[in-house]
């Protein structure tokens, strides 16, 4: 039975450029109190457009009415849990969004005067510090946008510190269950890609590893706890071994809501990590981003990260420009700021206590769902689970039904998917990260849903196969979109 | 913690469903040496209000009250209210990336008009969903035209924004891409196109042209794309103003245009987060990067969109991926989408027109005092000009009648360092212009 939701009317709305039509405006600007210029006269006849065609003419009840009416199409955290695994979808408290809109911060330009800035230069100082504390590493550039810019910015110090040393070296190591991310970064960052598979508990195989590092290898990638949701429990043991042959460790911490307050990085040997701030530390995720990835680095790699780094003197912040071993830089400005605001007052309205009984949260909801779902779909690794399990659809596939259609029809009882085929060494993976946001009722309706999607798949297993039955789009033809990309509106010809 | 919702008796009860009696067991099968023994040292958790003053303090650090002639990449314009309503719509704003089309049409359908109108600003067929920012869609663009061309060198303007050159150069450096900086013409201030023919070859991938360029000028788009072509190499546009697409031409001459949002209702923030955008030929679709929406339909026959060309990515292809780029910035683009949708065809017009009015009247008012303009090409809403006294004192004057001047360029260009660059838009009122100009 379905507990969550039920179904309710929605509105249809058409494309903005459907509705549009000539002479309707949403705007006004204050009257011009200096002479109006000839663009023609002042540009060029040439550099001067007619117009650009097809652009919306609508009312601003239009504006309002169209984005409305769209947004009622979208699932979001506020509505309900949202278990994607490894992408930690948490609570994005308002609080954080109001203060980001300060003026003084919001419309804060980069290239004030120093002396104009030191709001903004403290906000980043302060964020940097309790970072550090968090990861227990020596040193934070808050700078790369997103996790995998962070990860690329990782990447290039690991490249800067070897070469320091004499050699960039060759290759980067990831294991198989790592994210898309860690490949494609280690390829922009100029090093060959080699994967190394997880052993039967799905981690790092420390043997394995002993034959692989060599001086050809520049790093070891990692995301601990792994995409299973398994803690590497030999993380130290790998860190050493790299060491000893020169290679550096790399920690991807997409998963690190697992950790804070608990374990720190910093003390299982990790040279170089990443943290998505808009996983671990809350700030909205908004449809894809933006994201926030800073990078925290033992003391050795200090000297190149991003430029500029800020200094003190005097009481007063300012930046500093000249370090001659920095990378250079990976973003203009500073990072972005505005999604710094937010971690950072997401980090103080928990303080040290509160972001512990978060992570322990965290676990607890994810062991929770382990254990009232293990009777029902295959566990694959039995290791235990931290932050998130990982099941697969090795029961139902028999009868036809994958990971996909269970997932599809979560929907129809009113949660969002969990992460769909993820990691690649789970055949059919079905995993479920809830965070600590999930209050007991949230999760047992989750329970309750997917037992009940379980026994649908026995009894009915059509009914999940061409799930979703109850939202306004139903399953889209993926194929088609790909085969004849239409990406874009035209006018009907 | 008031974000975390349970009671201590529904932990226990969860707890004891697992044979468990404290939370800390949860972490019991970890090596004991690596656990955490002590507090971290951040302060115990703080309330609401407290949060708020300690940001209001800070925010009190940075100007407040000041009129700024600041572009340089970042542009003051006014923000339609409507913008934040919409984008706070927890639907847009705690939505994940719309994977499952089925729930997520709002986002996908707000993407695929967000592409459509940047390809009919840009002049180009097919835009992506969004990049972080500007300055990180030029080595994007640079390492797309070397996919499509097989080469791997880039001839980038010396006009193209300082900050996104030393951004290409950081991830250049290590693919073994060259770049190399073609001058600009000292009494234009535009690209010296001898100089861009002389080090445009057959191993050129790209040739970067920023327009309207760092020093505001419009860039001869087509004489530029000519010599790109002319070799074999692609031609990448770049923009920072995005609010002169409503007015100048579009490069539709460029095979890749790149650029920045902030312009459109998007705050400085003190430099991000922004929008980058990445445009291109319908013919290089399969090698952009990023996002891509596009229109299909469901199994009833309707119209839906879902992300699509996704053997481009990293999660499905890993090391062969065409970027690594995964989260972008997605919100910040609704904010861009919401801002077109408000302004529209007319509006943006309009808005360009009052800034080129703005700035040309600033620019008058100075050459009226002996502070000439240093280039002599057209230019849009921002300008270079030419101070008797060190900018940085003419700046320090400003500054002590609450006004925040220009970017002083020899921070850039050691050889301007006698000039400032000013910029005013909309937003700048004809009696602070006036005041500016005074103190030069």
């Amino acid at each position: 039975m379905i507990r969550k939701a039920r179904t309710h009317v929605n509105q249809d709305e058409p494309l903005l450029f459907e509705r549009s039509s000539p002479g309707k405006k949403a705007y006004q600007l204050p009257p011009l109190d200096v002479p109006a210029v000839d663009p023609t006269t002042v540009l060029g006849a040439e550099n001067v457009r007619r117009e650009v065609s097809n652009f919306p003419e609508v009312s601003e009840v239009e504006v309002i009415r169209h984005f409305t009416r769209l947004s009622t199409w979208n699932y979001a955290i506020d509505l309900g849990l949202y278990p994607l695994g490894s992408c930690t979808m948490k609570y994005n408290p308002r609080l954080n969004e109001y203060v980001a809109r300060l003026e003084g911060l919001a419309q804060a330009h980069p290239y004030l005067p120093d002396k104009l800035a030191q709001g903004a230069m403290k906000v980043q100082v302060a964020l940097e510090a309790m970072l550090r504390d968090i990861t227990g590493m020596a040193a934070v550039t808050l700078q790369p946008a997103a996790g995998a810019h962070g990860e690329l910015t990782g990447i290039l110090l690991v490249r800067a510190s070897l070469e320091a040393r004499g050699n960039p070296r060759k290759k980067v190591l990831i294991p198989d269950s790592a994210h898309g991310t860690n490949p494609a970064t280690a390829a922009i960052a100029g090093y060959q890609v080699e994967n190394i598979p997880s052993n039967s508990e799905g981690m790092v195989d420390l043997a394995e590893l002993a034959r692989r590092v060599d001086d050809s290898v520049a790093a070891l990638m990692v995301t601990n706890p792994n995409t299973l949701g398994v803690f590497e429990r030999e993380i130290a043991a790998a860190a050493q071994l790299l060491h000893e042959r020169g290679a550096l460790l790399y920690m991807d911490g997409a998963n690190m809501n697992a950790l804070v307050g608990m374990v720190r990085p910093g003390d299982f040997g990790v040279d170089v990590m990443h943290l998505n701030l808009h996983k671990t530390f809350s700030t909205p995720h908004g449809g894809g981003g933006p994201g926030g990835g800073p990078v925290a680095v033992v003391s050795e790699l200090e000297p190149f990260l991003p430029l500029p780094r800020i200094a003190s003197g005097n009481g007063t912040l300012t930046y500093n420009y000249d370090r001659p071993q920095s990378i250079g830089r990976v973003k203009a400005f500073y990072g972005n700021f505005g999604v710094l605001v937010r971690a950072l007052a997401y980090i103080l309205a928990h303080g040290g206590d509160g972001l512990r009984n978060a992570t322990l949260d965290a676990v607890l909801n994810a062991n929770y769902i382990r254990k009232q779902l293990e009777g029902c779909y295959d566990l694959p690794y039995q290791a235990p689970s931290m932050h998130e399990c990982v099941f697969s659809d090795a029961r139902q596939a028999a009868v036809g039904v994958r990971t996909g259609d269970i997932a599809k029809r979560l929907i129809d009882y009113g949660f969002h998917p969990y992460t769909v085929s993820f990691p690649l060494i789970v055949h059919g993976a079905m995993m479920i990260e809830p965070t600590e946001t999930e209050d007991k009722r949230e999760l047992d309706l989750l329970i309750d849903a997917l037992r009940s999607i379980a026994e649908e798949a026995r009894e009915n297993p059509e009914l999940v196969r061409t799930a979703p039955h109850t939202t306004r789009t139903t399953r889209v033809d993926e194929v088609t979109a790909a085969r004849k990309p239409v990406v874009r509106w035209q006018p009907a010809s | 913690m008031r974000y975390l919702p349970k009671s201590d008796s529904e932990r226990q009860e969860m707890l004891a469903s697992m044979g468990l009696t404290s939370l800390e067991e949860l972490f019991s099968h970890l090596p004991e040496s690596l656990l955490l023994k002590r507090p971290l040292s951040i302060p115990p958790g703080k309330s609401e209000y407290e949060i708020i003053d300690y940001f209001r303090e800070r925010a009190a650090e940075n100007a407040t009250g000041h009129a700024s002639f600041l572009g340089a990449g970042v542009y003051h314009h006014y923000r339609p209210v409507v913008v934040d309503a919409l984008i706070s719509r927890g639907e847009f704003l705690t939505a994940y990336t719309p994977y499952q089309p089925e729930i997520s049409q709002g986002t996908l359908t707000s993407i695929f008009e967000f592409q459509t109108m940047i390809c009919q600003l840009t002049g180009m067929d097919v835009a992506n969903a969004s990049m972080y920012d500007g300055s990180t869609a030029l080595p994007e663009a640079v390492m797309m035209a070397s996919r499509v061309t097989g080469r791997s060198r880039a001839v980038v303007a010396r006009a193209v924004h300082p900050e996104y050159r030393e951004v290409h150069l950081t991830y250049a450096r290590h693919q073994g891409l060259p770049v190399a900086e073609a001058r600009y013409d000292p009494a234009t201030g535009q690209v010296d196109l001898a100089h861009l023919e002389s080090l445009v070859d057959q191993e050129t991938a790209a040739v970067v042209v920023q327009s309207p360029n760092f020093f505001g000028c419009v860039e001869p788009v087509r004489e530029a794309a000519r010599i790109a072509h002319a070799k074999g190499a692609l031609l990448v546009v770049m923009f920072t103003e995005a609010v002169s697409l409503g007015l100048l031409e579009p490069p539709a001459e460029a095979d890749i245009v790149a650029g920045e949002l902030q312009s459109f209702a998007i705050s400085p923030c003190y430099g991000g987060p922004y929008v980058g955008v990445l445009a291109a030929r319908e013919k290089y679709i399969r090698q952009m990067p990023g996002r891509l929406v596009g229109q299909t339909t469901d199994t009833n026959g309707r119209r839906a969109f879902c992300l699509t060309l996704a053997t481009r990515e990293q999660h499905i292809r890993r090391e062969k991926a065409t970027s690594n780029i995964c989260t972008n910035q997605a919100l910040i683009a609704l904010m861009a989408t919401v801002f077109m949708s408000v302004y529209g065809k007319q509006g943006l017009r309009e808005l360009a027109e009052q800034n080129l009015a703005k700035a040309h009247y600033l620019a008058g008012a100075l050459d009226n005092r002996g502070a000439g303009r240093r280039f002599q090409a057209p230019f849009f809403n921002e300008f270079v000009v030419r101070c008797r006294q060190k900018p940085a004192e003419v700046n320090e004057r400003l500054l002590e009648q609450k006004i925040v001047g220009g970017l002083e360029l020899g921070r850039f260009y050691p050889e301007l360092d006698d000039c400032l660059l000013l910029c005013a838009t909309e937003t700048a009122q004809r009696e602070a212009m006036d005041r500016l100009a005074g103190s030069f």
